[in-house]
């Protein structure tokens, strides 16, 4: 199955009722799919005039407690960051994918990991997180999609799933769970009318006496502080004895196993750490799994984003190497097998 | 001794932070009449905009949205497609609904969006102090057009229930003032009948009310009543653009 039709499909099999979308390169199978698809299952499919519109109809359904998801790439990400604020200020749930493509600007249509820094710090104004997850695989995309909902709904926050190009468009034989949706008790905050049996519901995100705004926020950021504490995930890959660890996120990881594969094949110590959450980032997992490393490299889509969060996650602590290509363009297994080498990985 | 005159149920019972002689306190106590006489206040929600009605939704007794500058048409699509079983209702002034919120005014109008939209004209930004309006009139002195409103610079006035008008999705535009007496009691009457339509699934409703904004304007309230006659009425001629079933005859 196809990367995007598996998000798509997922999504539908997590329970979630309707998606707005709007036409961008290299997602558009996603919202072609849920065309098909989502009326069928007793859902919402509409094609919005713009990715503002889309966000905004997302806003709507989810104030009313109903599991609503929209799909983009990156310059229309940008266009939504507006209504991602409204909704991470009004403490809404909902799920968000970014397909990558090369930017900035319009950039490119090629598979891209450059809105890493959007994603995890400055998805909008103010001062907020999203849940972020990295899938390196179709069937990934289909576990995280189910479990994205489900910490959105936990946590009552927009969590978004930071795919790239090269997923989006990859073929790959997935399952998916047999489980049915979890069922939340939204009564207590949902809009979706009193019956004039309780007081009014407010959504909202304005407050215009500073304190009681400072305190929304505070309050928010101590619940991102068990967030860090509790949803960190990532996979390691041969780091125990690793004296060079790489590491890399989503379809990048897949590139650098094979070259670590190849390293080890040639007597080189070094292992691979993939955050699976960008934001919360597994700061105790990294720590662990370079323990033995001497040096660390970071592999991007990029020109080196993820690797500000490692170095402030080790604080510092040893050498963080950075090696990635970007504007669409994918590193090969052979050009990060001879910047491990260049690092001295050479028994 | 019997109640003549009371506050409706559906609007609550806190003080409006309106400017005095503003008529926004009329068209809240309209649109929340029209609730309480179709007893559909559990069962609406309301969306409110950016603008000098942004708290709507402490002063609506339903349940309400508070939308990003424009979208409120967008955020009232979200949960009317989901909920539709509920009466969902916009309320946006016309720098939310005519300039940074066209694009969404517009689609959820050709869709026919089976909402609600009140849209208050008082051809100026009152919330951030004055400032020209997609609406304010040729010649108008305002912050951003201190030497009056210039179309050569600042292009032309927009009329929104003539434009929407063309549009096969609208069931209703209508342009109603709150000037006067006779005046209210229409715009009652047009809201009323925007939900009606909802009710009975007709599609997009806009209800444009000509209003006042006396501190931006600097006159009295007398004086800005005055001012909607005057002025805006002859710009903004009141009545029924189009009325017809979405769809239907065009």
């Amino acid at each position: 199955m196809k990367g995007n039709e598996a998000l798509a499909e997922a999504a539908m099999r997590a329970g979630c009722k309707c998606f707005f979308g709007y036409p961008i390169t290299p997602q558009t199978e996603l919202a072609a799919y849920m065309a098909k698809r989502m009326q069928k299952n007793g859902g919402v499919f509409l094609q919005a005039e713009s990715e503002i519109a889309a966000i905004n109809m997302v806003l709507g359904a989810a104030s009313t407690g109903v599991r609503a998801m929209t799909s983009s790439s990156s310059p229309g990400i940008s266009l939504k960051s507006e209504g991602i604020s409204y909704i991470a200020g009004s403490d809404l749930p909902c799920v968000i994918i970014n397909v990558e493509r090369g930017g900035p600007g319009l950039g490119g249509i090629q598979p891209s990991q450059a809105d890493y820094w959007q994603a995890t710090k400055g998805l909008g104004h103010g001062d907020f997180h999203l849940l972020v997850y990295a899938p390196a695989s179709v069937q990934e995309m289909v576990d995280m999609v189910i479990n994205a909902f489900d910490k959105a709904d936990t946590y009552r926050m927009p969590a978004m799933i930071l795919a790239d190009g090269l997923l989006g468009q990859m073929m790959e034989p997935v399952t998916f769970p047999e489980v049915e949706p979890k069922v939340y008790d939204k009564s207590s905050w949902a809009a979706d009318g009193h019956k004039g049996q309780r007081e009014h519901h407010i959504i909202n995100s304005l407050y215009l006496t500073p304190e009681a705004l400072e305190k929304t926020v505070v309050d928010r950021f101590a619940k991102y502080d068990i967030i860090k504490e509790k949803e960190t995930d990532a996979e390691c890959y041969l780091t125990d004895d690793a004296d060079i660890v790489v590491c890399a996120f989503g379809a990048t990881a897949r590139v650098v196993k094979s070259a670590v594969n190849e390293a080890r094949e040639q007597g080189i110590k070094v292992g691979m750490f993939r955050p699976k959450t960008l934001w919360p980032f597994p700061v105790k997992e990294i720590c662990k799994a370079t323990e033995s490393a001497s040096k660390i490299l970071s592999v991007e889509m990029s020109m080196g984003q993820m690797v500000d969060d490692i170095k402030l996650a080790i604080n510092c602590s040893k050498p963080v190497e950075f090696f990635g290509r970007t504007g669409g363009v994918i590193p090969t297994p052979a050009e990060v097998l001879a910047k491990i080498k260049a690092m001295g990985g050479n028994n | 001794m019997a109640v003549v005159f009371e506050r409706p149920k559906s609007l609550c019972d806190v003080p409006l932070h309106y400017c005095p002689g503003c008529t926004h306190g009329i068209v809240h106590r309209l649109v929340a009449e029209v609730m309480d006489e179709m007893g559909i206040e559990g069962n609406t929600v309301g969306v409110c905009p950016v603008g000098c009605s942004v708290m709507a939704y402490d002063y609506f007794g339903c349940d309400m949205i508070e939308a990003p500058h424009g979208r409120a048409p967008a955020v009232a699509t979200g949960v009317k497609r989901t909920n539709p079983d509920k009466f969902v209702f916009t309320y946006q002034g016309d720098g939310d609904l005519a300039a940074i919120g066209t694009a969404e005014t517009v689609h959820a109008a050709t869709r026919g969006e089976n909402i609600v939209v009140i849209f208050i004209n008082n051809t100026i930004y009152g919330m951030t102090g004055g400032q020209m309006a997609p609406t304010t009139l040729p010649g108008q002195v305002t912050q951003t057009t201190p030497f009056g409103r210039n179309p050569e610079l600042a292009g032309y006035p927009v009329r929104v229930c003539e434009m929407l008008s063309t549009l096969t999705g609208v069931a209703l535009a209508q342009r109603v003032a709150v000037d006067s007496v006779p005046h209210v009691r229409e715009a009652k009457k047009a809201i009323r009948k925007a939900f009606e339509n909802q009710k009975e699934k007709k599609g997009f409703s806009i209800v444009e009310v000509l209003s006042t904004c006396p501190t931006n304007w600097g006159l009295t309230p007398t004086d800005a009543l005055k001012r909607l006659r005057d002025e805006m009425i002859p710009y903004y001629p009141l009545g029924v653009y189009k009325d017809s079933v979405a769809g239907g005859n065009d």
